[in-house]
């Protein structure tokens, strides 16, 4: 009987050694996580709200069913093929008189209008007229709009009678998705995203290409000169990476028109009689493109290239490699994580261009963040908007594996 | 991958941007929302900084650079940061319908029969008379444009000229030049085969386009001398020529643009805001701005205030006799019913 006791005392004793030490550990967990919580806390301000809410935007389509709820409901069973009869006639005229006085009308009339042009002025006349309507309501509305006699117009209800849509997504790759769930090329004067996103791609490569072929010498340059000297380098590398990209954007205007300085100076050498174009077409894009985006060439292949210890090169002299095998061989494969940093870098940056192809390029040289930025501040039109950065979104998604497999996952060092 | 985060950013930013705008704003003083630059610096010296000075009250500034997003952003979150902003016709109907602004009692302002016409609308009062307008540079041009008509005629007048990159604007001097009346221009356009006229008119000078973003390169360009004609607004132009720059306007089918004050319904600045628009509309204030920076003003008995050379410059009187003007009904209509279309066809034909 006595043992029980010395037992369960050291039962116990064990239970709150086990407990305390579970707590403590607990305690450290949570200081652990406290200390992540601020980093945790910008991701999904800065990184996972914004992505997530422009996703939303892209598919999201509340208009029709919160707005014309009737209608909606009285189409559900409508067949598509021909005009709807008098009980949908009275839905949609009780969803136009009820919208148009509290004011959502013009809301879903231009979100219709995004599919048929001429959608708004249609269901917003009839909304003005909707209180003073008497049945028949088939005929007073025809009366009203003829337009009401033709089946694009219940089509195209019908066809957003679902909280979703895959209409902006299916939009912004040039495809036109039908009221009855099919979906169609768009019109030939409609399909403009495809190509744009083609010229975007396309503009980017030849950038970092470019880049690529002036930095790389750059980078090698400062990364084998006298440490003063590389210094004054680095700084000529970075002045103009700290001076607004506007403003820069803005010099180059100056420098390449058409009396401009490499106008005047070509001119005033007798190398051309008239003028070059160098602005307003693709060559000014490239030019100044080029230029901004240089540093960010230079710099992770200079951190790389300052760790390539210089006995590389010489044991493989020494091992009787010419200068350019050598190179090829032993200097270039060992740069190859720099490379890649530096080409993901200029490459994703110049995809999301804007302000300098605007300003510099001609007509045909806009890449896609023009059509966004013109969707998301003019129209406000942010399905369209988002859908279309879903797409650029998804082509840097399928970049990022890729660099992965040239330079690993710690290939980019900064400074 | 901290950069391309940053890219991505850089593609929703425009939307984020939007959103934040709208950043909580609680009780503040009478806010005031104009397009900013000089524009704005001369109607702070003329009209907000004098009427917060009668008033004793504080008069806060912003700047507002069209478009729908911010007041999209307004309209989600219930948030009022201006009182009264300077909107353009398709924004005014649009917050008119949709009940964001204010429709205005008249006989807090001042009898609608003392503005001009393109100045009064249900929720608007007009701010200031702007055109679009055909200039070229005397020193350059090899011939002087007479007409709408010679802006499209490559034999007659050949070289570069600038134009908006706008379908809006755009497509109505291209009908105008190919002799559609001034009154018909919509009607013509809402047809298909009229839409493909004004594209077929364009293409007829495409080659030669050049064409511009911000209002301030047109002059630039005929100043330099990259092209021989340029639409442009009528100010930029005559700011140029106050540099001593001699350019001259063809006023033959301009466009004319009224923007308007509105005010935001809900907004606890609703009195102050109709006695802003009263002190705003006298003949006097409004002259007196006209002669510092050239563009037309709403009230009638402004001109009579306004000095000989900046009338010269300026959409009124003759000037606008067969000028469009884009607050009119059929032109409103016509853009919201078909902006988003013609955005496509527009957008798809210029890269063409």
């Amino acid at each position: 009987m006595t043992i029980a006791p010395v037992a369960d005392d050291a039962l116990t004793g064990t239970t709150t050694l086990r407990l305390r030490l579970r707590r403590s550990e607990r305690r450290r967990r949570l200081r652990a996580y406290a200390l992540m919580a601020p980093l945790v806390l910008f991701l999904v301000a800065f990184f996972a709200v914004p992505i997530g809410s422009v996703l939303y935007f892209s598919v999201a389509n509340p208009e029709v069913v919160t707005m014309l709820p009737r209608v909606t409901a009285a189409l559900r069973d409508w067949d598509g093929e021909t005009i709807p009869d008098e009980a949908v006639f009275a839905a949609l005229i009780e969803d136009a008189r009820v919208g148009y006085a509290d004011r959502t009308l013009p809301k879903v009339s231009l979100r219709l209008n995004y599919e048929v042009s001429g959608f708004r002025s249609l269901l917003m006349r009839t909304g003005r007229k909707a209180k003073r309507m008497k049945p028949p309501y088939k005929e007073a509305a025809l009366a009203r709009d003829e337009r009401w006699g033709e089946l694009i117009y219940w089509r195209t209800l019908k066809g957003n009678g679902a909280p979703v849509t895959a209409h902006y997504l299916l939009q912004a790759v040039d495809l036109d998705l039908q009221w009855d769930g099919s979906v169609q090329r768009a019109r030939p004067e409609q399909r403009i995203y495809i190509q744009n996103l083609l010229r975007t791609l396309w503009i980017a490569f030849v950038v970092t290409l470019a880049c690529f072929l002036l930095g790389y010498p750059v980078a090698y340059m400062i990364a084998n000169a006298p440490p003063r000297l590389a210094k004054v380098l680095i700084l000529m590398v970075l002045l103009p990476f700290w001076t607004s990209l506007l403003v820069r954007t803005a010099a180059w205007v100056i420098v390449l028109q058409k009396a401009g300085i490499v106008n005047d100076a070509l001119i005033g050498l007798g190398l051309v009689e008239e003028p070059l174009a160098l602005i307003f077409n693709r060559t000014g894009v490239y030019i100044s493109m080029t230029h901004i985006l240089l540093p960010f060439m230079i710099l992770p292949l200079y951190s790389v290239m300052k760790g390539i210890p210089p006995e590389h090169m010489r044991a493989a002299a020494s091992l009787g490699a010419a200068p350019a095998r050598a190179f090829l061989r032993v200097y270039f494969p060992q740069t190859l994580p720099g490379l890649a940093a530096g080409c993901l870098l200029v490459y994703v940056i110049a995809l999301g261009f804007y302000i300098t192809p605007a300003l510099i390029g001609g007509g045909s040289d806009q890449m896609l963040a023009y059509l966004i930025a013109e969707f998301a501040t003019n129209t406000a039109n942010w399905g369209l908007a988002g859908a279309l950065a879903i797409v650029l979104l998804a082509c840097i998604a399928v970049l990022y594996p890729l660099y992965h497999r040239f330079a690993g996952a710690g290939g980019m060092k900064l400074g | 991958m901290t950069m391309s985060k940053t890219t991505l950013r850089l593609a929703v930013a425009a939307g984020l941007a939007g959103l934040m705008a709208a950043g909580a704003v609680q009780a503040r003083d009478f806010t005031i929302s104009s397009w900013g630059g000089g524009y704005q610096d001369s109607q702070r010296k003329h009209f907000f900084k004098p009427f917060g000075d009668s008033k004793g009250i504080k008069v806060l500034e912003d700047t507002y650079l069209g478009g729908w997003a911010q007041f999209k952003a307004m309209q989600e979150t219930g948030n009022r940061p201006w009182d009264v902003v300077q909107v353009e016709n398709s924004e005014l109907i649009r917050g008119c319908e949709e009940g964001l602004f204010v429709k205005l009692d008249w006989s807090r302002i001042g009898p609608k029969s003392s503005y001009i016409e393109p100045a009064v609308s249900e929720c608007g009062l007009g701010v200031v008379v702007v055109s679009q307008l055909v200039a070229w540079n005397p020193k350059n041009a090899k011939a002087q444009p007479n007409g709408i008509a010679d802006f499209f005629d490559l034999a007659k007048i050949p070289g570069k000229r600038g134009v908006r990159s706008d379908p809006k604007g755009t497509l109505e001097f291209a009908l105008m030049a190919d002799g559609v009346d001034v009154k018909d221009v919509y009607k013509v356009m809402n047809t298909k085969a009229g839409l493909d006229r004004a594209f077929a008119k364009l293409d007829t000078i495409k080659s030669q386009i050049q064409w511009w973003e911000a209002g301030a390169q047109a002059p630039e360009w005929l100043v330099s001398g990259d092209v021989v004609m340029s639409t442009a607004y009528n100010g930029r132009i005559a700011k140029a020529n106050k540099d001593g720059h001699g350019l001259k306007m063809m006023w033959q089918n301009n466009i004319l643009y009224v923007d308007k004050w509105v005010i935001f319904k809900g907004s606890e600045h609703v009195d102050t805001g109709y006695e802003f628009l009263k002190y705003f509309s006298d003949p006097k204030r409004e002259a007196a701005f006209t002669n510092d920076y050239t563009y037309g003003q709403p009230n009638r008995e402004a001109v009579k205030y306004i000095t000989p050379e900046v009338m010269a410059a300026l959409p009124a009187g003759d000037h606008i006799k067969d000028a469009l003007d884009t607050g009119r009904e059929d032109s409103v209509e016509f853009w919201l019913d078909n902006s988003d279309e013609i955005f496509e066809r527009w957008t798809a034909w210029k890269a063409k």
